[in-house]
C-alpha cells in the first residue's frame, strides 16, 4: 500500500512537472510564426466606427475580396477599445493570439518590448510595397526609436475641435475659437456659469486615454514633458502641473464642462453635442458617430484644436498627439505569409481609400492624401495638424502604464471637481505624484 | 534471499491491519489486494487530472511566478524571467511605498465592505426565509422571485445597474432626485464616495438570494414540534426564533457565512463590471481582487501581481482556519 501511495505521488509530481514546464514555458521565442495554416488568418480589429456592428459591415466585403484574391478566410472580430489592450496582453501571455491584429499606435513601444509582434524589417516591409510608401511621421509612432517597427500604420488621426453650429448661432459666436482662452469665452456664453443647461466643452473624464491625449498636448504647450530624454517619469513638472490644472479648471472654475462627464466614456458627450447639449467636443474623427446620430455634415464643423496663443506648429505650438492605429503580425502566427498578404491588402491604396472614407480617418499612405474622398472638414483639419503641428505621445516601454496612472489621476481629479471639492495645484501635484510613484518599471 | 523478500510484504500486511498473519496463506490474496488498492486510485484519476489542471497547477504557477520579475519584458516568454525572491513580497507590503500604501487601503476597504455585505446579506436572508416559512397563498411565486438575482448572468445584472446609477440619466437619480426630491442636487454614483454605497447596494441585491435559499432549506430540517411545544410553553415569535430557529441553523450559518465571506472578499466581478474596465475603481470602492488586477495590468506586472495575490490567498487560509476553529469549538461545547 505504502508503496502503491509513493508511485501515485511519484506519477503526480512528474505530470504535475511536465504540465508546469509546458505552462511556464510560454511560447518558442524564435518569433517570425510559421506556415502551418495557411488557408484562415484570425484578426482583431480595433473598433473604428461608431459601433461594433458598423465596423463589422464595413470590413465584411473587404474580407470577402481578399479571400476571393488570395484564398485565405478571415476570421474578424471587432474589440471595443475598452478590452482590446488586456486582451493583446492575455494574447501575448499566453501565445495564444490572433494572427493579425489592430493595435492604438501609442502602444507601439510597449508591445514592441514585449516581442510579441513582427519586427517590420525593411525585408518585410518590402513585402507589402516598402517603407516609403507610409507617412514617415506615422511610421515614427510605431515603436520606439531607433528599432524596426512594431506595427505598420492602418490608419492616421488627429483631435480636431468640432463644434456645433446651431449652438454657436443661437449664443451669437460668429468665428470658432482659435485659443483655450477663446473656448472659454464662447464656452462661458453657452453654458452661463452653469446654469443654462447646456454646455460649452464636452469631455469623457472616465475615459483614461481621452485624459492623457489632451493632457499631453497641455503639457506640450506649457513647455513640459511626462518623461525625460532617459525614459524616466516627469510627471510632477511645474508645467504639467499647470497643464493638468488648466484643463481641470474648465469644469471647476470657468463651469463651461457638465460636471456629469466626468462619469463618462462611453462616448456620451457625442451624444450630447449631437442632441445640441454641448457645443463643443475635442474628438478624432467624430464624423461618422454623428452621421449615425442623424446629424447632417452641416450641422457642424471642425477646426484645429486650440493653442495657447497664436497659431499652431511645432514646439510650444502643437495642438495634437500623433494618433492612429497600427496594424500588426503577432509573432506566433501560423500563417505568417498569408498574414503579411493580408496587411499588404489592407494598406493598398484602394483599401486604404475605402476604409479610411468609411472611417472618416487619413490614410497614412503617401498616394492617398490627395484623393478626392478626403476633402471633408475635419478630415483636412486632421490632416494638417498631422504635418504641422501634431506630437507623438512617448514611445517608451512604459506608456501605457503612464496612460493607466496619469488617466487615472486625471479620472480622480474630475470626480473630485464634480463632487464639488476644491481642486488646488497642490491636489493636482500630490496626484501626479502619487500616479508616479505607481510606475515600477 | 527468502526471508528478506517475505519479510517487508509482512510488515506491509501488518500495517494495513489485515487479519492473515502466514506468508504462505496471505499470497494467494495479493493480486485481490493489489486490485482493490489499485482500483479506486485508477477511477480517480481522471478527477485528479482535472483538479490539478483546474486547480492545483494554475495556483502552483501563480505562486511560483510571484517570485519572479515578470515584466512585459518577459510576458512572451516567461521561462526568461528572472528570479527575483522575496522582492515582489517586499514592495506589496511596504505600506511606506505608494504600492503598498494603495494595497492596504483598498485590504481594510475590502474588509469593510466585506463586513458589511455579509451581515446584510445574511439579514435580509435569513428574515425573508424565516416570513416565508409558513404556507401562504403566494408563497411559491415570492421565492421564485427572490431568487431570480441569484439566477441571473452577473454581466448582465451588473451592467444594468450600472445604467441605473448612471448621474444625469439613470434611474436612481430619477427616482430618489427628481421625483422624491430626497437630494439637493443629483448625485453621483458611479464616481467619488457615493461608489461605495453602490457597491454595497449591487453586492447585496446579487448576494442575499444565497442566504435565503440556504437558510430556507435549513429550516425544512426543524421539526415543527418543537414550535408547537414552544407555543404551549407560551414563547412568542423572537423567542421561538431566538431558542428554537438560531440555535438549530447553526451549522447552516457557520457555512453561510464562510461561503459568503470568501466570495464577497474575493468579489471582482462587481467592480469591474460597475466600474468599467476601462479605469481604476474610486478610491472609496477599490476591492482587493480588482486593485491587484489592475496594478498587474497597468504596470504589466505580474510577477508583483501575483505576490500580492499570494498575500491574499494566506489571508483567506488563515481566517478560514481561525473561524472554522473557533466556531467547531463553539459548537461542540454547546453540543457537548
Amino acid at each position: 500500500m505504502r508503496k502503491t501511495r509513493a508511485a501515485a505521488a511519484v506519477t503526480v509530481v512528474t505530470v504535475m512537472g511536465t504540465l508546469l514546464a509546458a505552462c511556464g514555458g510560454g511560447t518558442s521565442s524564435d518569433g517570425g510564426g510559421s506556415n502551418e495554416q495557411p488557408k484562415t488568418l484570425t484578426y482583431w480589429a480595433s473598433n473604428q466606427g461608431p459601433n461594433i456592428a458598423y465596423d463589422k459591415k464595413t470590413l465584411a466585403p473587404e474580407l470577402a475580396k481578399f479571400q476571393k484574391q488570395t484564398g485565405i478566410k478571415v476570421k474578424l472580430e471587432v474589440i471595443p477599445w475598452s478590452d482590446l489592450l488586456n486582451r493583446i496582453l492575455a494574447a501575448t501571455t499566453s501565445g495564444q493570439g490572433p494572427d493579425v491584429l489592430n493595435i492604438g499606435n501609442t502602444w507601439s513601444a510597449s508591445l514592441q518590448a514585449t516581442g510579441a509582434l513582427l519586427p517590420w524589417s525593411t525585408k518585410n516591409f518590402d513585402a507589402i510595397g516598402g517603407k516609403d510608401r507610409f507617412n514617415a511621421s506615422a511610421v515614427a509612432a510605431a515603436g520606439a526609436p531607433g528599432k524596426d517597427p512594431a506595427a505598420v500604420p492602418l490608419y492616421s488621426l488627429a483631435y480636431a475641435l468640432y463644434y456645433n453650429k446651431k449652438m454657436f448661432h443661437d449664443a451669437g459666436i460668429t468665428t470658432p475659437p482659435t485659443t483655450w482662452a477663446d473656448v472659454i469665452k464662447d464656452g462661458k456664453k453657452i453654458s452661463k456659469n452653469g446654469t443654462s443647461g447646456k454646455w460649452g466643452l464636452g469631455l469623457e473624464g472616465s475615459n483614461l486615454q481621452e485624459n492623457i491625449h489632451i493632457s499631453y498636448v497641455l503639457a506640450k504647450q506649457h513647455g513640459a514633458d511626462f518623461f525625460d530624454k532617459s525614459g524616466k517619469p516627469t510627471f510632477t513638472s511645474p508645467g504639467a502641473v499647470d497643464a493638468v490644472m488648466q484643463y481641470v479648471d474648465m469644469m471647476q472654475k470657468d463651469k463651461i464642462i457638465n460636471p456629469g462627464n466626468a462619469e463618462y466614456a462611453q462616448n456620451q458627450s457625442l451624444q450630447d453635442f449631437a442632441k445640441n447639449k454641448t457645443a463643443m467636443v475635442m474628438w478624432q474623427a467624430a464624423a461618422s458617430n454623428f452621421n449615425s446620430q442623424h446629424m447632417s455634415p452641416s450641422d457642424w464643423g471642425a477646426v484645429p484644436m486650440p493653442v495657447q496663443s497664436g497659431a499652431p506648429g511645432q514646439g510650444k505650438q502643437v495642438n495634437s498627439m500623433v494618433a492612429g492605429i497600427n496594424m500588426a503580425i503577432f509573432n506566433n502566427t501560423k500563417n505568417v505569409d498569408g498574414a503579411k498578404k493580408f496587411v499588404k491588402f489592407m494598406t493598398s491604396d484602394a483599401e486604404q481609400v475605402i476604409l479610411n472614407k468609411a472611417y472618416g480617418s487619413v490614410p497614412p499612405i503617401k498616394t492617398a492624401d490627395s484623393n478626392a474622398a478626403f476633402q471633408q472638414t475635419d478630415i483636412k483639419v486632421m490632416a494638417n495638424t498631422l504635418q504641422t503641428s501634431a506630437t507623438p505621445l512617448p514611445q517608451v516601454p512604459s506608456e501605457s502604464q503612464y496612460e493607466t496612472q496619469v488617466g487615472t489621476a486625471l479620472k480622480n481629479l474630475w470626480a473630485n471637481v464634480a463632487a464639488g471639492k476644491t481642486v488646488t495645484k497642490a491636489t493636482v501635484k500630490s496626484a501626479l505624484s502619487k500616479a508616479q510613484q505607481q510606475m515600477t518599471q | 534471499m527468502t526471508a528478506t523478500v517475505t519479510s517487508p510484504s509482512a510488515r506491509d500486511a501488518g500495517g494495513e491491519g489485515m487479519s492473515g498473519t502466514g506468508g504462505a496463506r496471505k499470497k494467494p490474496r495479493i493480486p485481490g489486494r493489489l486490485r482493490r488498492s489499485v482500483i479506486p486510485y485508477v477511477l480517480l484519476l481522471p478527477a485528479i487530472l482535472f483538479e490539478l489542471l483546474v486547480h492545483v497547477i494554475p495556483m502552483i504557477v501563480g505562486v511560483v511566478i510571484s517570485f519572479r520579475q515578470l515584466t512585459l519584458f518577459f510576458i512572451h516568454n516567461w521561462g526568461a524571467a528572472p528570479w527575483s525572491g522575496l522582492k515582489n513580497y517586499q514592495v506589496a507590503v511596504d505600506f511606506n511605498s505608494a504600492v503598498g500604501k494603495s494595497l492596504l487601503h483598498s485590504f481594510w476597504i475590502t474588509v469593510v465592505f466585506t463586513v458589511a455585505s455579509v451581515g446584510l446579506c445574511w439579514l435580509f436572508g435569513t428574515t425573508a426565509a424565516i416570513m416565508l416559512q409558513d404556507k401562504f397563498r403566494g408563497r411559491g411565486t415570492l421565492r421564485t422571485i427572490f431568487l431570480i438575482p441569484y439566477a441571473l448572468p452577473v454581466y448582465a445584472a451588473v451592467i444594468t445597474w450600472a445604467f441605473m446609477f448612471q448621474r444625469d440619466n439613470g434611474m436612481v437619480n430619477h427616482l430618489i432626485h427628481d421625483q422624491l426630491h430626497l437630494t439637493d442636487h443629483a448625485s453621483f454614483w458611479l464616481i467619488g464616495n457615493n461608489s461605495f454605497v453602490t457597491l454595497l447596494v449591487v453586492s447585496l441585491w446579487k448576494g442575499w438570494p444565497f442566504a435565503f435559499l440556504i437558510v430556507m432549506a435549513g429550516l425544512q430540517n426543524i421539526p415543527g414540534d418543537l414550535y408547537e411545544a414552544a407555543a404551549i410553553d407560551g414563547a412568542g415569535m423572537w423567542q421561538q426564533i431566538r431558542k428554537i430557529t438560531m440555535p438549530s441553523l447553526r451549522s447552516v450559518n457557520q457555512v453561510l457565512v464562510l461561503v459568503l465571506f470568501l466570495w464577497t472578499f474575493n468579489d471582482f466581478n462587481t467592480p469591474f463590471v460597475l466600474f468599467g474596465k476601462n479605469g481604476n475603481a474610486p478610491g472609496s470602492a477599490d476591492l482587493i481582487s480588482f486593485h491587484i488586477y489592475q496594478s498587474s495590468f497597468s504596470s504589466w506586472n505580474f510577477g508583483s501581481g501575483s505576490a500580492m495575490s499570494v498575500l491574499l490567498l494566506l489571508f483567506l487560509l488563515v481566517v478560514t482556519g481561525v473561524y472554522l476553529a473557533v466556531t467547531s469549538r463553539g459548537r461542540k461545547a454547546s453540543d457537548g
